[in-house]
């Protein structure tokens, strides 16, 4: 008699957790792998799963094997022509007589291909990864609070009692509060017992003692079993509530001298920003500014795509986001970032100009600027303006991006975690 | 004749496999095929890819390497470069076959055939899996295992518990014993045994290593020392297992189980082609008698022919689809062979197997199947009109000739010589290099020496010996050395582990 049973229901993920041991296991290669997928990536596929690869013998789980060579006899099927004792040439390789010992070497070089889902290879790519300085104390006039637990107190609304902190207390105060007469009350039982064994119950002694007993009953029970003085409350307390909230202020030249090829660098490192911010910061603001001449604030679809282009006055961009700072986003609430991107080719007499803006307007309020030029060039105006507040200032860092090979290393080295 | 059919849908039902299965079993019973009961369990095919990585078995201890075969047979299958199997069957009591939700009915009807009576009747009564595994304690084990491998790992760290466990899967073919039967497996001994094992292997071990040997003193001992151990030893994981110095209680008991799973999937490799050819020839044969007896229409017949011929299907060596002997083929031609030369036997069948031209089938296949392996089955069993059939012949490829030399083909002076060969390759014993522990050297460094006895001249790999020596060293504890012997004596070292 067969048993027949519908197991098509029960989980299927049975292999997952062997699976992330392969994964943990060879996280520092796969690692390499992912960076170099994101270099080959366009700018339309960044945010994707990907097949990458590991070398086989990398993963390779060794045994004692024969390699090539000795005296081997092999039986295979299928004669046609062959009589015993004929020559046949080696078939190139090396490999045995029909492929069957063909594998006996155990040496094939092919890649273990190995596909990661999205959030795998995204928890990869952004793995160390962090906004310096994210947590700001804010000390203003109308703070966020939140409620901490803060032990127990003897007073509070009756929603808060703590139930079994309360009884515990009931129970210690019946016993301190008895103690005394329960002692008596056993002594008491004693004696009687031991009269009782003697004398019968009409004996005044024995009389005596059992009156003393139901007095001393009633005075053990008479204790109250809960009284106020027992009850306990939670304890919450109030402390003002750091503020988490962040903006990223995005800023891209797009201007004439930026050439299609610069743009699309520009635009794959704010992707990759983009990217990083939205899946490790929830709720974090993004401020999308491009600029030429005139700076504009747009949303995330024109900032990647449109195709308006001018001059350069780099200025107007950081004027548009001390403007935004000052209207939508005080400082004293918000941590603030920004990622400028540029070919460093300024409207000469603009670049002090960016300079003072900077030092005066921007980076005091700012938790971390990060600026990345994109040129093979001579640096120009406003790279020498910029080395120079990088200098006196601990919060602003600059880089160079030559080709698209540097934007992934860029990126990790900007927003590398730094530990506190 | 009547027709009665149970079915004429493809669409598979739970009452309908119920019903097939009980016609199947009627039909075996007349065969008088002894089986343990059976589970049947539909799977679905993600399922039957988590299967493949645990090696078929229902439960298994946490390990990389089963992700990375989990990984590797998903990107297969998902590439179609591979098909899933039609089932999973396992060496069990009650048995257990997994049965894939995406066959059609005639295909489950074939599979219950061949995994739940064919196999089924395999592992209960072929004398390996009787003497060497344990059916009824297979699944408790397993969840011992698991659960031991478990609470290691969160006494000692997964890190730790995992290098443990490569080092021992390096070395686990290494882990068996081919000539002494191991005792039955049971969970609830294992449990108890394991505590008292610990402290008491524990003692030998430093019992072992107990004499701190004084410089001018080892000269002499060293002498009249005899070797440890006393005779050179096999099972390398066992070796490991009762005499590492250094090895923790708990990384013991991981050798030891890896050497018992080891142990207990080694008949399934020594069986490859009887086993497989004992099923489809009880498929094929129970099909056409519920054919033959009106219960399944001529669609459900055609559609399990084709996959049976698929099933049995051997390119030649010189096809592009070629990949060795095709263990299917070989098996079932051999078993119906023999059921032909019971039968209906020619002069020349009388002349090459005298006991068995003309008597029983029934018998002589059911002797056949209880008391071979595959070595000693084609050894027996392999006829001159199959060796016609599948016009076997032999090569020989020796690295010091320019050129490949056809040995024997299918005549009169080859029959013998090709079926001698073709039993050595199902050798399992002298495919895999024979590798044994040789010495300890007690009273000096405690290295540990190997030996590989070469067979016909062949070398083994040296990059992966030299890895897995790491792997040895790692268990050991100390300096490992590995040492090639060959046909006359000589010695020669092969590589060192310090």
């Amino acid at each position: 008699m067969s048993h027949v049973i519908d197991r098509r229901l029960d989980g299927k993920n049975k292999s997952a957790a062997n699976r992330q041991r392969f994964m943990r296991r060879y996280r520092e290669r796969l690692k390499k792998a992912v960076s170099d997928a994101v270099e080959q990536r366009s700018i339309t596929d960044m945010d994707k799963g990907e097949k990458v690869s590991i070398p086989s013998k990398d993963i390779s789980e060794p045994v004692f094997h024969h390699s090539q060579g000795g005296r081997r006899e092999v039986v295979q099927p299928g004669n046609q022509e062959y009589l015993s004792g004929d020559r046949v040439k080696r078939p190139p390789g090396g490999a045995g007589g029909g492929g069957s010992q063909a594998s006996d070497d155990g040496e094939g070089e092919d890649d273990f291909v190995f596909e990661l889902s999205r959030k795998e290879f995204l928890d990869l790519m952004f793995e160390d990864l962090a906004l310096p300085d994210m947590i700001k104390r804010r000390m203003t006039r109308d703070p966020d609070y939140k409620y901490l637990r803060a032990g127990y107190t003897t007073t509070g609304v009756p929603s808060n009692i703590n139930v079994v902190r309360s009884l515990r207390q009931s129970l210690a105060r019946r016993m301190a509060m008895s103690a005394g007469r329960r002692t008596q009350l056993h002594d008491a039982e004693a004696q009687l017992q031991v009269l009782l064994k003697t004398s019968d119950e009409s004996n005044p002694q024995v009389v005596a003692l059992q009156t003393e007993i139901e007095r001393l009953r009633k005075r053990v029970n008479a204790v109250p079993f809960i009284d106020s003085f027992d009850l306990r409350y939670n304890n919450r307390v109030k402390v003002p509530k750091p503020s988490t909230q962040a903006v990223m202020f995005c800023l891209m030249d797009v201007s004439g001298s930026m050439d299609e090829q610069r743009k699309a660098l520009a635009k794959q490192f704010f992707i990759l920003l983009h990217l990083f911010l939205q899946r490790n910061y929830e709720r974090i603001d993004i401020v999308f500014i491009r600029h030429h001449t005139v700076a504009r604030e747009v949303d995330e679809h024109e900032f990647f795509h449109a195709r308006e282009t001018g001059g350069t006055v780099v200025s107007s961009a950081l004027v548009l986001m001390r403007q935004i700072m000052r209207d939508r986003y005080p400082a004293s609430a918000w941590n603030i970032y920004a990622a400028q991107a540029s070919d460093g080719d300024n409207w000469l007499d603009d670049s002090p100009g960016c300079g003072e803006i900077l030092a005066r307007d921007i980076l005091p309020y700012t938790q971390y600027f990060a600026y990345v030029e994109i040129t093979p060039r001579e640096h120009q105006s406003l790279w020498h303006e910029y080395v120079k507040l990088a200098e006196a200032t601990g919060n602003f860092a600059m880089t160079q991006i030559d080709s698209p090979q540097d934007i992934y290393p860029v990126f990790r080295e900007l927003f590398k975690r730094q530990d506190a | 004749m009547k027709k009665n059919y149970i079915s004429t849908s493809s669409e598979w039902t739970f009452p309908l496999i119920q019903r097939y299965d009980d016609e199947i079993a009627r039909i075996a019973q007349g065969y008088q095929l002894d089986t343990y009961p059976n589970q049947i369990e539909l799977i679905t095919a993600e399922q039957m890819l988590d299967a493949y990585s645990s090696v078929g078995m229902p439960l298994g201890y946490g390990h990389w390497s089963f992700g990375k075969k989990f990984v590797t047979d998903e990107q297969t299958y998902r590439r179609g470069q591979m098909g899933l199997a039609f089932e999973i069957v396992i060496n069990s009591n009650p048995c257990i076959a997994y049965l894939m939700e995406e066959n059609t009915l005639p295909m489950q009807a074939l599979v219950i055939a061949h995994a739940c009576y064919g196999h089924n009747s395999f592992f209960k009564n072929n004398y390996l899996f009787t003497s060497w595994t344990s059916a009824d304690a297979i699944i408790d084990y397993l969840l011992f295992a698991k659960n031991f491998v478990a609470e290691c790992e969160q006494r000692h760290g997964e890190e730790r518990v995992e290098l443990v466990l490569d080092s021992c899967h390096a070395l686990m073919n290494q882990g068996i014993d081919r000539y002494k039967r191991p005792g039955p497996l049971s969970m609830e001994k294992e449990k108890v045994r394991q505590t008292e094992r610990e402290s008491y292997l524990q003692s030998q071990v430093n019992a072992l290593w107990r004499t701190i040997p004084t410089p001018d003193v080892t000269a002499k001992k060293k002498k009249k020392a005899a070797r440890f151990p006393a005779e050179p030893q096999e099972n390398l994981l066992y070796f490991i297992e009762k005499n590492a110095p250094l090895l923790e209680p708990w990384e013991r008991e991981i050798v030891r189980i890896v050497r018992k799973m080891s142990q207990y999937f080694y008949p399934q490799r020594l069986t490859k082609v009887m086993n497989e050819g004992w099923a489809c020839f009880w498929h094929y044969r129970i099909l056409n008698d519920l054919y033959d007896q009106g219960l399944v229409n001529d669609g459900f017949m055609f559609e399990c022919l084709q996959s049976h011929t698929n099933v049995v299907y051997q390119p030649a060596f010189n096809h592009p689809h070629y990949s060795g002997i095709n263990p299917y083929t070989l098996g079932y031609n051999m078993m119906t062979d023999i059921r032909r030369i019971c039968e209906s036997p020619t002069s020349e069948d009388r002349r090459w197997f005298p006991n068995v031209a003309g008597e029983n089938w029934l018998e002589v296949l059911d002797f056949a199947m209880r008391n071979f392996k595959d070595e000693s089955f084609i050894a027996q069993y392999l006829s001159p009109r199959l060796i016609r059939e599948l016009r076997l012949f032999t090569v020989i490829d020796d690295e010091s000739e320019e050129t490949y030399e056809i040995g024997a083909i299918h005549d009169d002076d080859g029959y013998q010589q090709v079926r001698q060969l073709l039993a050595e390759q199902y050798n399992v014993g002298s495919n895999e290099p024979n590798i044994q522990v040789y010495s300890v050297d007690n009273d000096g460094d405690r290295s540990l020496t190997l030996q590989h006895l070469e067979n016909h001249r062949r070398p083994l790999e040296k990059k992966t010996a030299k890895e897995v020596l790491k792997h040895v060293r790692r268990l050991w504890g100390f300096p490992v050395r590995l040492e090639a012997v060959k046909k006359d004596g000589s010695v020669k070292s092969v590589a060192e582990i310090k």
